[in-house]
């Protein structure tokens, strides 16, 4: 019956849930919350599945197509498809919001149906960004997403949380109005459509690719976000709740590296040709710049922020190298990044639910009291160190090999993360797991729960799956990358 | 049952224990851990052994088990390549592997991490045989960093003591430095050759032999040599060669079955396995060649004069480990890839034992490690000190025993090494016998001769059981049968497998076609010429420099440690600076921890107190932020309200206009 509106439930599901628990209303109903939470969630994820199962990989085509006329003055429409690109990140991100769900349970005690409902909105949202295929459908899914994180972090945030909420709304605003002029403009570029595919082939001259090129790049860059646009992550993580971290950077990250696939690669190939050297110098600064401020952070919600920022500039890194090796190991690297990220902001709320402290000083010694999370950390942490079998190594790998080809130097640069980023982490891991318990409270610190194992579990399930057996991921990816990149390949000046 | 079956049981078995050990630890207790771990090694080894007569019948085998990824025509593989390169790795490595798992029952005893150190050693064996059996670069990649990883884990084992979690935070990232050069390698293999699989790879390698690549403007580097000297900066992470051998030593916080496993006979020579199974490509470039030649010479002789200082009896090993693996170096740069992997054989046997007996004596000295404090323990232990004899033999190369064959056959090699730097390698080698014999008995001599010095120990355990103290004052006596039993088990090797394989190994057929050596390179003909037989060998060495250099040394020692043990000290005092150096390790470590650690954290530091926060955030977000509410601070001064105000700025502007108008006109 649905068979033909998979992508609309996939939007509209987690919506009308956080709908729904929105309607328990206060807390005294928060058991309820959750439990509608919970449901929604997981139907949310349900409803996903026909996308993996219905996928046809020998195509690049979009498929689970939805068109239907919107605002039929301007011709705007509700175009829904997806491809090898976008529907891993659906999945991913349907998956991610169950977690959040399951995680937030206990913590989040104030509040709760509307923490609830916040995250999954943003998550039929989110999945919208993927799916949307007309601009300006895109358009408001982008920006609509901002207004539950925003409050996510404004309202359940740490002491400094309007800052950093203002911090990082005004940042993203600023960089997506100025792709809405460009949207306008290729609106009337392309004979009166926003229809994103239809932009695809539009004709452009260089100086109109060359301005479009950096609105897009800042719209989808500050959200990566690259360096030097990134300074609100580590703000926003810092005050963010648990949840509010793990779907800052598990998905909304994505969104962005997303937008350079879908929006500058295959409209402006001339200019992201001509302007590479530019986005691969960014991307490069991100790897080696940022590995370095990360080993001196203090906070470890701080140091997870900065090493999301170096593993996202791969993903940028390898999208510029022009090939299916770069392109899909930025996407691998996409993924991955979601999963270890996820769990490294997870471990990190485990240890905070219990210390409240962020702070690496105040930790030390935590094997001795809780042996089960001290392995759980370190599968992830290991990942994040791009360890050969876990996920975070196949992006890195992908991303690495590609670059060697397009030129040796790149790929120098980008591989001091096997320095940077093992030494990072693992200092941090050394300083807080390892040693003797020096700090009181540390001694009264409990094992990981039942509901944590079964949260981080999965997540290794996928670290390790991935890192074994990356083939299912890259088979989906495969086709539509070769298409993109073909594509790419072809000038669009008059 | 088929071959496939049977390569697939190798590395599986030991995989299986690793993970009943390690998930379901607490169900199995501790004897189901080391039953269910010894039995997987047990059965790999048994496997490895069926594998190894299949490959000597003349079998080889090259497959894919699983397509681990695919981009249409580029595909990554995980696969076995078994030929006798690999058969004789993988007998070693489940051999070594069942008497350390053997032993560990006995070491780990009263250690209430069993389980997880049983878990961590079988997981070792499966990450070490996947790096030995594997058909390419990416699996090549896997094991390499999957050792580093246990390594890593079993380093810093007792997590609480504080030199074993800065041990192993230092080897991982070492090794890491090390995996730089390697990926870039390996990056670049794929770049030109369009594939990772070895049997692809060799084969197109010699159409490559004249291929440049620039690597800055006007400077063309032969395509070989570059991806000849960043894969071997790989090995130089693991293989621990200068400058990078800086983990090896204080590895030894580990327990000690494992700096005998990993440290000693297997993981760290997974450098020297990498570059004879790479011979195909490294013998395209004399300049990677003499690289690996340098270093090679560089370890084996400057790390052996650190053993001569070190107390620790640890140490002592590790350093003879280090220059040990400096002696294959030197043999790959000599092209006698056949040799160096004879030596790693040999090696792998006689330093095993060596570090065993190194921890039956720990056992019995509960726990101290320092040499000056023990003496006479040849009557107390019978079993250890004959199998260490025996080991230290081996080592400094006594005619007949195994080391003797495979260090013998390096410095011949060198010798006749064509290489320009050949000639200074080669007095490294020489020097270095004698360095060894030295140090190595220096050592045999304070643990089991001269006097009993035991009771005089300050009671400084390595380890942080507490079971050192109350013993202390007993007198010490032989470790029970697992210990014991591994011990003898080595020896016999130590003793003969160079006297039984030097002929097939080095002048036989057996490594056939899988190790290639260029017809510039004749070393291996020229040494086969001067060969007859082992027995002959054995017996013509009383004639070598080699032989009477060894002679020297062990009676150096024994003069020394035995006869005046005054004179090292006064040597020491006359010496400072010296002394001074060896014991500081030539300053390496201070070096590094300057320049690497606080030299990042500075530059970390910098630029984040200076790019991220003073001038992004501080001048361009938040000043833009300020900015825009100085401007508005004056503008909103303007909007005052008074009627006035606003109707004398209009007269002011009226009049500017008219003024202006009038000057136009």
């Amino acid at each position: 019956m649905f068979g033909q509106s998979i992508l609309s439930l996939v939007i509209w599901v987690p919506i009308l849930a956080g709908v729904a628990v929105l309607a328990t209303g206060s807390d005294r109903n928060a058991a309820l919350a959750r439990w509608i939470a919970l449901a929604g969630a997981l139907l949310g994820f349900i409803v996903a599945i026909p996308l993996v199962t219905g996928f046809d990989t020998s195509t690049s085509a979009m498929q689970f197509v939805e068109k239907a006329a919107w605002i039929p003055a301007f011709n705007v429409h509700y175009h829904l498809g997806v491809d090898g690109i976008s529907m891993p990140l659906i999945l991913l991100n349907s998956f991610i919001t169950v977690l959040v769900v399951i995680a937030g349970w206990q913590v989040i005690q104030d509040k709760v149906a509307q923490y609830m409902a916040a995250f999954l909105i943003m998550s039929g949202l989110i999945n919208g960004v993927f799916a949307a295929l007309d601009g300006i459908l895109f358009y408001v899914f982008f920006e609509g997403m901002l207004i539950p994180l925003y409050l996510i972090v404004g309202v359940w945030g740490g002491p400094n949380r309007v800052y950093a909420a203002f911090k990082f709304f005004l940042y993203t605003l600023l960089g997506s109005l100025l792709m809405l002029v460009s949207m306008v403009y290729l609106y009337f570029q392309s004979g009166g459509s926003f229809d994103i595919q239809t932009w695809h082939t539009t004709t452009l001259g260089m100086t109109a690719q060359t301005l479009m090129f950096f609105s897009f790049l800042l719209a989808f860059g500050v959200k990566v976000p690259m360096w030097p646009v990134h300074t609100w992550l580590p703000d926003a993580h810092v005050e963010a709740p648990t949840g509010g971290s793990v779907v800052l950077a598990a998905i909304t990250l994505k969104v962005g590296a997303y937008g350079f696939l879908r929006f500058i690669l295959p409209i402006l190939p001339d200019a992201s040709h001509e302007l590479s050297w530019f986005v691969i110098a960014l991307s490069l600064i991100a790897v080696a710049y940022i590995g370095l401020v990360a080993l001196v952070q203090a906070d470890m919600k701080k140091l997870i922020a900065y090493s999301s920022i170096a593993h996202m500039g791969f993903v940028t890194l390898g999208f510029f190298m022009f090939s299916p090796l770069g392109a899909e190991g930025g996407l691998v690297q996409m993924i991955s990044h979601g999963f270890v990220s996820a769990a490294l902001f997870l471990c990190i709320g485990v240890m905070y639910d219990r210390l409240h402290s962020r702070q690496i000083k105040d930790y030390g010694g935590l094997v001795n009291k809780m042996p089960v999370f001290a392995a759980f950390f370190m599968l992830f942490a290991m990942a994040n160190a791009g360890l050969p079998a876990t996920s975070g190594f196949v992006g890195e790998f992908m991303v690495i090999l590609a670059a060697t080809k397009v030129n040796f130097w790149f790929a120098f640069v980008a591989a001091t993360t096997l320095i940077l980023g093992a030494a990072y982490t693992l200092w941090m891991y050394k300083r807080v797991v390892f040693g003797n318990v020096t700090n009181p409270h540390v001694e009264e610190m409990r094992d990981v729960n039942a509901r944590e194992i079964l949260i981080l579990g999965v997540l290794a399930v996928c670290v390790l799956a991935m890192g074994l057996y990356p083939k299912p991921f890259t088979d989906v990816m495969h086709v539509s990358v070769v298409d993109l990149l073909a594509h790419v390949a072809q000038s669009k000046l008059p | 049952m088929d071959m496939q079956t049977l390569y697939l049981i190798v590395p599986l078995a030991p995989l299986f224990g690793a993970i009943v050990a390690g998930l379901f630890g607490r169900l199995v207790g501790r004897s189901g851990a080391h039953v269910v771990t010894i039995a997987g090694v047990a059965v790999s080894l048994i496997a490895s052994w069926l594998v190894f007569q299949d490959v000597r019948a003349g079998n080889t085998y090259n497959g894919t088990v699983y397509t681990w990824m695919a981009l249409g025509d580029l595909s990554f593989e995980v696969g076995f390549l078994i030929d006798s390169l690999t058969g004789m790795m993988m007998l070693v490595v489940t051999f070594v592997s069942l008497m350390v798992h053997i032993y560990t029952i006995g070491y780990m005893h009263d250690d209430p991490g069993y389980q997880r150190f049983f878990s961590y050693i079988s997981l070792f064996t499966f990450s070490m045989l996947m790096l030995v059996m594997s058909n390419n670069f990416l699996q090549l990649f896997f094991g390499w960093e999957a050792v580093g990883l246990v390594s890593y884990l079993l380093i810093g084992f007792w997590y609480t003591k504080e030199t074993a979690i800065y041990a192993n935070l230092k080897a991982f990232l070492v090794n890491r430095v090390g995996d730089f050069g390697f990926i870039l390698g390996i990056g670049l293999v794929l770049a030109h050759f369009g594939t990772l699989d070895y049997a692809t790879v060799f084969a197109r390698a010699p159409s490559f032999a004249n291929d440049t690549i620039v690597l800055w403007p006007d400077a063309p580097w032969s395509l070989m040599t570059v991806i000849g000297i960043l894969l071997f900066i790989g090995a130089m992470g693991k293989s621990a060669q200068f400058p990078l051998h800086v983990w090896l030593p204080d590895s030894m916080e580990g327990p000690t079955p494992i700096s005998a496993l990993i440290h000693a006979a297997t993981m760290v020579t997974a450098g020297i396995f990498m570059v004879a199974r790479m011979s195909p490509l490294f013998e395209l470039s004399d300049v990677a060649l003499s690289f690996i030649m340098v270093i090679g010479a560089i370890t084996a002789l400057f790390m052996g004069f650190l053993g001569i200082v070190q107390n620790d009896i640890k140490r002592v090993v590790a350093y003879s480990t280090l220059s040990q693996l400096g002696y294959m170096t030197v043999a790959l740069g000599a092209s006698a890839y056949s040799v160096a992997v004879f030596h790693l054989m040999t090696h792998a046997f006689f330093k095993a034992l060596l570090f065993l007996a190194a921890g039956s004596v720990i056992i019995a000295m509960h726990h101290n490690q320092d040499i000056r404090y023990m003496g006479g323990l040849k009557k107390y232990m019978p079993i250890t000190w004959i199998t260490s004899l025996v080991g230290s033999l081996a080592l400094i190369g006594t005619p007949f025993l195994s080391g003797f064959y495979s260090k013998e056959t390096i410095i011949e090699a060198v010798k006749l090494s064509h290489l320009p730097v050949a000639d200074v390698a080669y007095w490294a080698v020489l020097i270095g016998v004698f360095v060894t014999a030295f140090y190595s008995f220096r050592m045999y001599f304070l643990v089991f001769h001269g006097k009993e010095r035991f009771h005089q120990g300050h009671a400084h355990g390595n380890e942080p059981d507490a079971h050192h103290v109350e013993h202390h004052g007993g007198t010490p006596h032989e470790t029970p049968w697992v210990v014991t039993g591994p011990l003898l088990a080595l020896a016999l090797p130590s003793l003969a497998i160079g006297y039984m394989t030097i002929e097939p190994m080095l002048f036989g057929d057996y490594f056939g076609s899988a190790i290639y050596v260029a017809d510039r390179h004749p070393v291996m003909h020229e040494l086969n010429q001067h060969f007859h037989g082992a027995a002959a060998m054995g017996l013509h060495a009383v004639t070598t420099l080699p032989f009477w250099l060894a002679v020297a040394g062990v009676g150096l020692a024994a003069f020394f440690y035995l006869k005046r043990p005054d004179i090292p000290a006064a040597i020491a005092q006359r010496f400072r600076f010296l002394h001074q150096l060896l014991l500081n390790k030539y300053w390496f470590d201070e070096l590094y921890s300057w320049v690497f650690a606080k030299g990042a954290r500075l530059l970390g530091a910098t630029l984040w107190r200076r790019g991220d926060q003073n001038v992004i955030d501080g001048f361009f977000v938040n000043g833009t932020a300020h900015l825009v509410e100085r401007v508005s601070r004056l503008v909103k001064a303007f909007q005052s309200g008074y009627i006035y105000h606003y109707a004398f700025a209009m007269l002011i502007g009226v009049f500017a206009l008219v003024t202006w108008f009038a000057r136009l006109n």
